[in-house]
């Protein structure tokens, strides 16, 4: 009683205390909207979706989803007029939702077929199919209908310092995990430029194709891009309402402007578009959010757009703060793809401050693999992503490798081993240094080198400020220095290997591969939905992860094996020779004295196997159960049992030797039991299974409660206190080789043997 | 290749280019892409010219597009195809032309069209502006914004 402190506290209160316990949780830290498809707050069912329909008369529409085309807004005109194949329309629009919805999750209607049906379909039927899909259906459906057959994933780089150092450092370590695009934003708006250079070299560090973008403002992004040191863009933002848009400051014609002027300029480009950004932007016109979302992705589509970003993305923790906002976004995402774009499936502004929401809403995207994962995953710590912390970032980015392993669903990334990792970011802070000094912006000291490589994020740097960068970019900008200059001064300075990878990206551009859909660079070959195409057809089609690629996604860090746990238990062999030694006597016999009680030890107990897993030595938990039972005036036997390592067995074995019918079993692992001679096997006195954090005073008041029990006593069972730490995730794969070692060493019907046990020093 | 440029039909399997067909794949200046080698960057051979994708490449790759089921990813290229040789500032001036607000009416945007079709050869990108004329003023979006 007294170990519980609130109870105490809180024993006056008059409220449930599990509340209390809840409000703590983060998460709710996260706001919860109310449905109110009125006021726009609704993820599916808006007050005023139209009814799907379309009219043709004389080749040309007449009405759209319930409106006229004298008044149709810029939207509904751009999709009417560049997004609908009329000639796929009447009957497109003439199956029923259901049926379109069925052929979406039917293995045996091709991708392609259903691709083309979309050309033929209003934003409104599009939504009124996908919402019929439940989230599992979403998700199957998203597998089937995603464009490029292998999966990729996108980074974010920055940091709250702009720091170029550390820019080109952290670039490496995200090209060394696989990333197919990173992508880089600002603090400060004039640094763009500095941002721009600094990860250019580091993509081009370790190996080449890594696409890179710096997100900014329209104009200068494209001037950045024109200088070669970008290859993508995804800031081509796109709204559901006519409102909306002009309050973007855009129309469709003015992305759609963009989206040819980045090809003409050689540079792969996507739309974005997410739920809930008309609603944020106050806009909603009280349409759901589905039903403005599948207006964005077929004007996408109208624009000519390879792709888009797209799944909530800044929308995303307002979509998600809505009933069944989740799995709108899932709904959006699969539209995106039908409508046979590359999508960047969000999963980049953070949802929720609740790991368990983060993990839950990435996870259909995981295993239905997807064109990026994550339009975004912050390979930086969330303090230095300057976007918006990711629903992963550089925090919890083993997680994510782990999760890929757990499900062997191919996330895009690999693990990266810590030598390597630290060696790679030298060499990218090497590399920009030498750049640096070569085109005379900077001379990064030897100490501003050395903090950044090993720092975690910038509050761990000693190295440039905001203001350092701000003139370092300037200077890049004022002097038209490009990406030629950047590759002539790698390679002038010895980095000829990233002088040549930065080179290899910026000659994408003359044949253009990669700005057809879903384009990324893997072993310097340009992987597209035109060349990689899915084709998943049921199992065993499809994306399917190859040996190597398999044992890649389980190569994560410290993996246990046996022979580690054997040079482990070998480590421990030596100190515990000097501190007791185990003689064998020969056969044990049956009964002794009234007064005995039996320690039965498992087979590999002090010869195989020489601690617990608390860490005690063998040695001093035999000690601790022989002082307990010395204590009340009883005397311990110590005898090996060969035929079992079960500690029920080993307990029961032990209390039919004991003369006192008393026995304790203990395995090397330090599980033990009380015992009694004629109770059933598993019906034993008392049970210490939580071996990881059982002490040596529980182990002592063991002994001591052994021998009340064979005086006749009925004491207080010893409570070993779990705060629900999950001790199998953290053992369990040790035990089972530990055990396994034991197990090993029995032999059915083999004598338990008396063991004279001498404590050669102290042993506690 | 002997074959001449506009004959070209391309389709699926020509793609990636690079890799297909590299014998097509030429820059502004006639370069190959065994042309654009680090030794020839160092020593001053290869300018931004030489790394901008051409009109025929753009062009090239609405075929694949079109071919691969994209049709409107087709049109982009072929938009784009336009304006490859249109410098940057005017390609700048027209975008912010096209946003809400920039123009009065829709004069000033048909004669940013006009001026594409008529210099430039962008009869794709010509019609679009046109296009975004007549409904810029049927939705009021001429309409003074700040």
């Amino acid at each position: 009683m007294s170990e519980n402190i609130r109870s105490k506290t809180y024993h006056g209160a008059n409220r449930w205390q599990r509340f209390a316990d809840w409000d703590e949780r983060p998460l709710r830290l996260d706001k919860f909207a109310a449905e109110d498809p009125e006021n726009g707050f609704a993820a599916f069912n808006g007050a005023r979706d139209p009814r799907p329909g379309l009219v043709v008369e004389g080749g040309r529409i007449v009405s759209m989803d319930g409106t006229a085309a004298a008044d149709f807004d810029v939207i509904d005109h751009f999709i009417a007029q560049h997004h609908l194949d009329l000639a796929q329309a009447e009957t497109a629009m003439a199956l029923p939702s259901e049926q379109i919805a069925r052929m979406l999750v039917d293995v045996s209607v091709p991708r392609a077929e259903l691709a083309k049906l979309a050309h033929g379909l209003t934003p409104a039927k599009l939504a009124e199919v996908v919402a019929q899909l439940s989230s599992i259906e979403l998700a199957f459906a998203f597998s089937k209908m995603r464009t490029r057959k292998t999966p990729g994933n996108q980074a974010h780089v920055t940091n709250a310092k702009d720091d170029p150092l550390q820019l080109a450092a952290d670039a490496a370590v995200a090209v060394a995990f696989g990333f197919d695009e990173i992508e880089t934003t600002m603090r400060v708006a004039r640094n763009a430029w500095s941002n721009a250079l600094a990860c250019a070299v580091g993509a081009a560090v370790g190996r080449w194709g890594t696409l890179f973008q710096c997100s900014s403002e329209e104009a200068e992004e494209l001037q950045i891009g024109l200088a070669g040191f970008t290859s993508y863009a995804e800031t081509v933002s796109v709204y559901g309402t006519e409102r909306a848009f002009a309050d973007g400051d855009d129309t469709p014609w003015s992305k759609g402007f963009l989206a040819a002027a980045y090809a003409s300029r050689g540079i792969k480009m996507r739309c974005t578009s997410g739920a809930a950004s008309e609603l944020l932007m106050g806009f909603h016109e009280s349409k759901s959010l589905l039903y403005l979302e599948a207006r964005c992705l077929c004007l996408q589509r109208a624009m000519g757009a390879q792709g888009t970003q797209n799944g909530g993305i800044d929308g995303a923790p307002l979509a998600a703060s809505l009933p069944g906002g989740v799995r709108e976004l899932m709904a959006e995402n699969l539209i995106a793809v039908w409508l046979d774009l590359e999508c960047a499936t969000g999963n980049d502004a953070r949802h929720s401050e609740s790991e368990i929401r983060v993990g839950a809403k990435i996870l259909p995207f995981l295993i239905a693999g997807s064109d990026l994962v994550c339009s975004g995953m912050g390979s930086i710590l969330k303090y230095d992503n300057s976007f918006n912390p990711s629903s992963f970032n550089g925090e919890e980015m083993e997680d994510f490798l782990v999760l890929q392993r757990d499900f062997e669903a191919d996330g895009g990334l690999t693990s990266i081993d810590e030598a390597g990792a630290l060696e790679l970011r030298r060499r990218a802070i090497d590399a920009l240094a030498a750049v640096f000094a070569e085109l005379e912006l900077g001379e990064p000291t030897a100490l501003m080198k050395q903090s950044v490589a090993v720092a975690s994020g910038s509050d761990d740097t000693d190295s440039y400020t905001p203001r350092d960068v701000a003139l370092i970019s300037d200077g890049i900008k004022a002097r038209g220095i490009t990406v030629l200059d950047v590759i002539k001064a790698l390679a002038r300075r010895g980095f000829r290997d990233e002088a040549q990878n930065l080179l290899n990206v910026v000659r994408l551009r003359v044949s253009g591969d990669y700005l057809q859909t879903a384009a990324v660079v893997r072993d310097g070959h340009v992987i597209s939905a035109v060349n990689d195409p899915n084709d998943y057809g049921g199992p065993g089609t499809g994306y399917r992860l190859n040996e190597a690629r398999r044992k890649e996604l389980a190569a994560i860090r410290n993996v246990l094996t046996r022979g580690e746990v054997l040079r482990t238990e070998a480590a421990y062999a030596a100190a515990e020779g000097r501190r007791i030694a185990y003689k064998t006597l020969g056969p044990a016999a049956q009964g002794g004295p009234p007064d005995e009680i039996v320690i039965g030890i498992s087979p590999a107990f002090g010869t195989k196997l020489y601690q617990t897993l608390a860490g005690h030595p063998l040695s001093a938990v035999l000690h601790a159960l022989s002082e307990g039972i010395r204590a009340k005036g009883f005397v311990p036997r110590i005898v090996r049992m060969r035929h079992t390592a079960d500690t029920s067995f080993l307990g029961l074995s032990a209390a039919r030797l004991a003369g006192s019918g008393i026995g304790i079993g203990i395995q090397a692992k330090g599980t033990a039991v009380i015992h009694q001679a004629g109770r059933l096997p598993h019906h034993n006195l008392e049970l210490f299974s939580n071996a990881p954090i059982t002490t040596l005073a529980h182990y002592r008041a063991f002994g001591e409660n052994a021998a009340a029990y064979a005086r006749g006593e009925m004491p207080q069972p010893v409570v070993v206190p779990t705060r629900g730490v999950a001790l199998g995730a953290r053992y369990h794969a040790q035990v089972a080789f530990l055990y396994a070692i034991e197990t090993s060493m029995t032999e059915d019907g083999a004598q338990p043997e008396d063991v004279e046990v001498t404590e050669l020093e102290a042993a506690r | 290749m002997s074959q001449d440029d506009a004959e070209r039909s391309l389709g699926i399997a020509d793609y990636p280019l690079a890799e297909k067909q590299p014998n097509w794949v030429r820059t502004a200046s006639g370069k190959s892409l065994d042309d654009l080698t680090l030794a020839a960057v160092e020593a001053g051979e290869v300018n931004l010219t030489d790394l901008r994708i051409t009109p025929q490449a753009l062009r090239d790759q609405a075929q694949i597009a079109r071919a691969a089921g994209r049709p409107t990813l087709a049109s982009n290229f072929e938009r784009a195809a336009e304006l490859v040789d249109v410098p940057q500032h005017v390609l700048l001036e027209i975008y912010e032309l096209l946003r809400p607000g920039r123009a009065r009416d829709k004069t000033a945007l048909l004669a940013a069209a006009a001026t594409l079709r008529s210099q430039y050869g962008a009869s794709h990108m010509a019609d679009f502006l046109e296009e975004a004329a007549e409904v810029y003023e049927r939705r009021g979006l001429f309409s003074y914004r700040f």
